[in-house]
C-alpha cells in the first residue's frame, strides 16, 4: 500500500492554475522525489499536502485514510512532518528549544501540572528530552551546537536543525522541501547521507522536492516530474532522466535527440 | 532630607502606576506578538473590566473576591468574543484596516458602558487594603503600593507561563514563525484566541486596580493612550521592553506631575515618545523591522 497518496489534486489561485489533477504517491519506507522547473507547482503541492492550501479538487491520503479535510495541526499529529524551502526555524530560540518544539505535538501536559512542574509534566519532559538527545541530536551530529541560538548558525546547519525538529515529531512521512538548496558540495553529501540514514533507522517514508538532479538520482527510489502544475512523468530516476518530455520541460522545446546531444556536449548539435 | 523623602514618595507612587502600565502593556504585547494586531481598544477593554467589577460588586452585591473572579472571567470572555467575531474575519486584511477596526471597537465598548452605567463617575468598592504604608520614614499610598505588588506578581506568573506552559510555548512559537508553528502541530487559530483571552483577563485585572486608584468613569479608557506610549517606547514585540518602559513612564509621569504640575504629565510622556520615535522608532527593545505606527 502507498503510504502517502495524492489523488487528482487541483489548486488554483484566482486565474492561476497551480496544480492540475496531480496524482503522486510515496511508497512506504521509500524515498520519493518531486522534481520540476521553477514555478512547476512543487511547493504548492507540498503546501496542499500539509494542509496550508485548500485544493479545489482532489484528495490526500495518509496510511489509507483520507486527510483532505484536516487542518495542518491534525495532519502533523497523524505523523506528517515537513521542512520548508526557506528555513522556518524559530529564530531567537536555541537549537535545543527548536527541536523540543517538534516534540510539542506529542506532549499532553495541562496547565496546572506545567505550572507546578509536577510528576507527569516532569516525567514527560525527561522522557522526551532523553529521546531527543539520543535519537535526534546525536544522530544528526549537532551535539556541539545545541545551546546556540539558531540564527547564529551557518545555513547548512540550520537546514540540519530543521530536519532534527521534524524528526522530533516522530513522523511517519517526512516531507523535505529542497533539503540541499544553496548548500556546498560537502554539505550536500552530509545531508544526503542523513536522509538515507533517517530512512534506515527511523522507518519513515520520505517525500522530497529537490532541484539538485545529482542528489535525486543518487538517493531516490522513485521520481515524479511536475511541469506547469501537471505530472508529466513518473518512474525510476534513470527512466525519468531519459524521458524526452522531461528533457523538454527542463531545457525548452526542440528536438529531444538534439537536446540530449547538446547536454552531452557533442559537437555538431545546434 | 525632607526633599529626598518627598522625592522617594513621589517615585514610589509613580512606580505604582508604572506597574499598571507594564501590566496593561503586557496584554498589548501579547496580542501583538501572537496575532500582529495593534489593538487600540486595550484601554477600553481595561475600562470594561473595571465596570464589570463595579456591576458585580456594587450592583449585584457579590462578595468582592467573587466579583473579581467573575470580572476576570468576563474580561477573558470579551477578549475571546472580540477575536472570534471581529478580528478573525479580518485575518489577512491590511494591518491598517485591522488597526482601524480596533479603534472602532473601542468606541463601541465606551458606548455600551455608557448605555449601561451612564457616563457619571463612580467609586469602586474598596478591595485593596487601605492602611497607609510606611517604609521607614517614607509614606506610600496604599492603592498604588498594592497595585504594584499585584501587577508584579501577575506579570511574574505570566513570564513563567510563557516559559514553561505548553500553551505559552505554543504562543512564543507562533509569534516567531506562524507557518512553522502550524506545521509543527500547533493549533494557530487557538493560539490567537488564547492570546486575546489572556489579554482580556489581564486588561480587566489592570482595570480594577486602576479604578480603585483613580475612580471609575468611561474616561478610564484614556489610560490606553499612555499604554500605547509605553509599548512604543519599549518595543511593540518585547515583553521586557514593555516592563521597563512601563515602570519608567509611570515614574517620569509622577515626577512631572508633582514637580511641574499635573498638566505636564502627558506633555512629558508624549515628549519622550517623540524622542524615542526619532531616535529608535522600533523602541528600546523591539525588533527593528517591526512595522511603525
Amino acid at each position: 500500500m502507498q503510504h502517502l497518496e495524492v489523488r487528482e489534486l487541483s489548486l488554483a489561485f484566482g486565474g492561476v492554475q497551480a496544480l492540475r489533477k496531480v496524482s503522486i504517491d510515496a511508497a512506504r519506507g521509500g524515498i520519493t522525489a518531486v522534481i520540476g522547473p521553477n514555478g512547476a507547482g512543487k511547493t504548492s503541492l507540498f503546501n496542499a499536502i500539509s494542509g496550508f492550501y485548500r485544493p479545489q479538487a482532489g484528495s490526500v491520503w495518509l496510511d489509507g485514510e483520507d486527510i483532505s479535510a484536516l487542518k495542518p495541526p491534525r495532519r502533523a499529529a497523524l505523523g506528517l512532518a515537513r521542512t520548508f524551502q526557506n528555513i522556518a526555524l524559530f529564530r531567537g530560540m536555541t537549537v535545543l528549544d527548536n527541536i523540543k518544539l517538534g516534540a510539542h505535538v506529542r506532549t499532553r501536559t495541562g496547565l496546572l501540572s506545567a505550572l507546578w512542574y509536577l510528576g507527569p509534566a516532569r516525567n514527560e519532559e525527561i522522557r522526551i528530552r532523553e529521546e531527543i538527545e539520543r535519537r535526534v541530536i546525536d544522530f544528526l551530529e549537532i551535539d556541539h551546537i545545541r545551546r546556540q541560538p539558531v540564527a547564529s548558525l551557518p545555513y547548512g546547519l540550520q537546514k540540519r536543525v530543521e530536519l532534527a525538529r521534524a524528526l522530533a515529531m516522530q513522523p511517519k512521512v517526512l516531507m523535505l522541501d529542497e533539503p540541499v538548496a544553496g548548500m556546498n558540495r560537502e554539505e550536500k553529501e552530509d545531508m544526503a547521507r542523513f536522509i538515507l540514514d533517517v530512512r534506515e533507522q527511523w522507518d519513515v517514508t520520505v517525500l522530497m522536492v529537490e532541484h539538485d538532479m545529482g542528489m535525486v538520482m543518487d538517493i531516490c527510489d522513485h521520481v515524479h516530474v511536475l511541469n506547469f502544475g501537471e505530472v508529466i512523468a513518473a518512474g525510476k530516476p534513470a527512466e525519468v532522466q531519459a524521458d524526452p518530455e522531461v528533457i523538454r520541460a527542463y531545457l525548452g522545446a526542440g528536438d529531444a535527440e538534439t537536446l540530449r546531444r547538446r547536454i552531452r556536449g557533442e559537437a555538431g548539435a545546434a | 532630607m525632607q526633599g529626598l523623602i518627598e522625592f522617594i514618595e513621589i517615585s514610589l507612587t509613580g512606580l505604582g502606576m508604572g506597574g499598571l502600565y507594564a501590566l496593561t502593556g503586557v496584554a498589548f504585547v501579547l496580542i501583538y506578538k501572537a496575532t500582529r494586531v495593534i489593538n487600540l481598544a486595550i484601554g477600553e477593554m481595561l475600562m470594561v473590566g473595571a465596570y464589570l467589577f463595579f456591576g458585580l460588586a456594587a450592583g449585584l452585591a457579590l462578595p468582592w473576591w467573587l466579583a473579581i473572579l467573575f470580572a476576570l472571567a468576563g474580561g477573558g470572555l470579551l477578549g475571546l468574543l472580540l477575536e472570534r467575531a471581529v478580528i478573525r474575519p479580518m485575518l489577512g486584511e491590511n494591518p491598517i484596516s485591522v488597526f482601524m477596526v480596533t479603534i472602532g471597537l473601542g468606541s463601541i465598548l465606551v458606548g455600551l458602558v455608557e448605555l449601561i452605567w451612564t457616563a457619571d463617575p463612580r467609586r469602586l468598592p474598596q478591595f485593596l487594603p487601605d492602611e497607609p504604608i510606611f517604609l521607614g520614614p517614607v509614606f506610600v499610598f496604599p492603592e498604588p503600593f498594592w497595585s504594584f505588588v499585584i501587577a508584579a506578581a501577575v506579570i511574574g506568573v505570566f513570564v513563567l507561563l510563557f516559559r514553561y506552559w505548553r500553551g505559552g510555548v505554543a504562543l512564543r512559537a507562533t509569534a516567531l514563525d506562524q507557518g512553522a508553528a502550524y506545521a509543527m502541530g500547533i493549533n494557530v487559530p487557538r493560539v490567537y484566541a488564547l492570546a486575546w483571552m489572556l489579554a482580556g483577563m489581564i486588561a480587566a485585572g489592570a482595570g480594577m486596580l486602576l479604578g480603585s486608584i483613580a475612580g471609575l468613569s468611561p474616561a478610564l479608557a484614556l489610560f490606553g493612550l499612555t499604554v500605547l506610549v509605553v509599548v512604543i517606547v519599549g518595543g511593540l514585540d518585547s515583553v521586557p521592553g514593555v516592563l521597563l518602559a512601563g515602570i519608567l513612564i509611570g515614574w517620569i509621569e509622577s515626577l512631572a506631575g508633582s514637580y511641574l504640575g499635573g498638566e505636564y504629565e502627558h506633555l512629558v510622556t508624549f515628549a519622550l515618545l517623540l524622542v524615542v520615535l526619532l531616535v529608535r522608532p522600533w523602541g528600546l527593545f523591539g525588533t527593528p523591522e517591526v512595522e511603525r505606527l
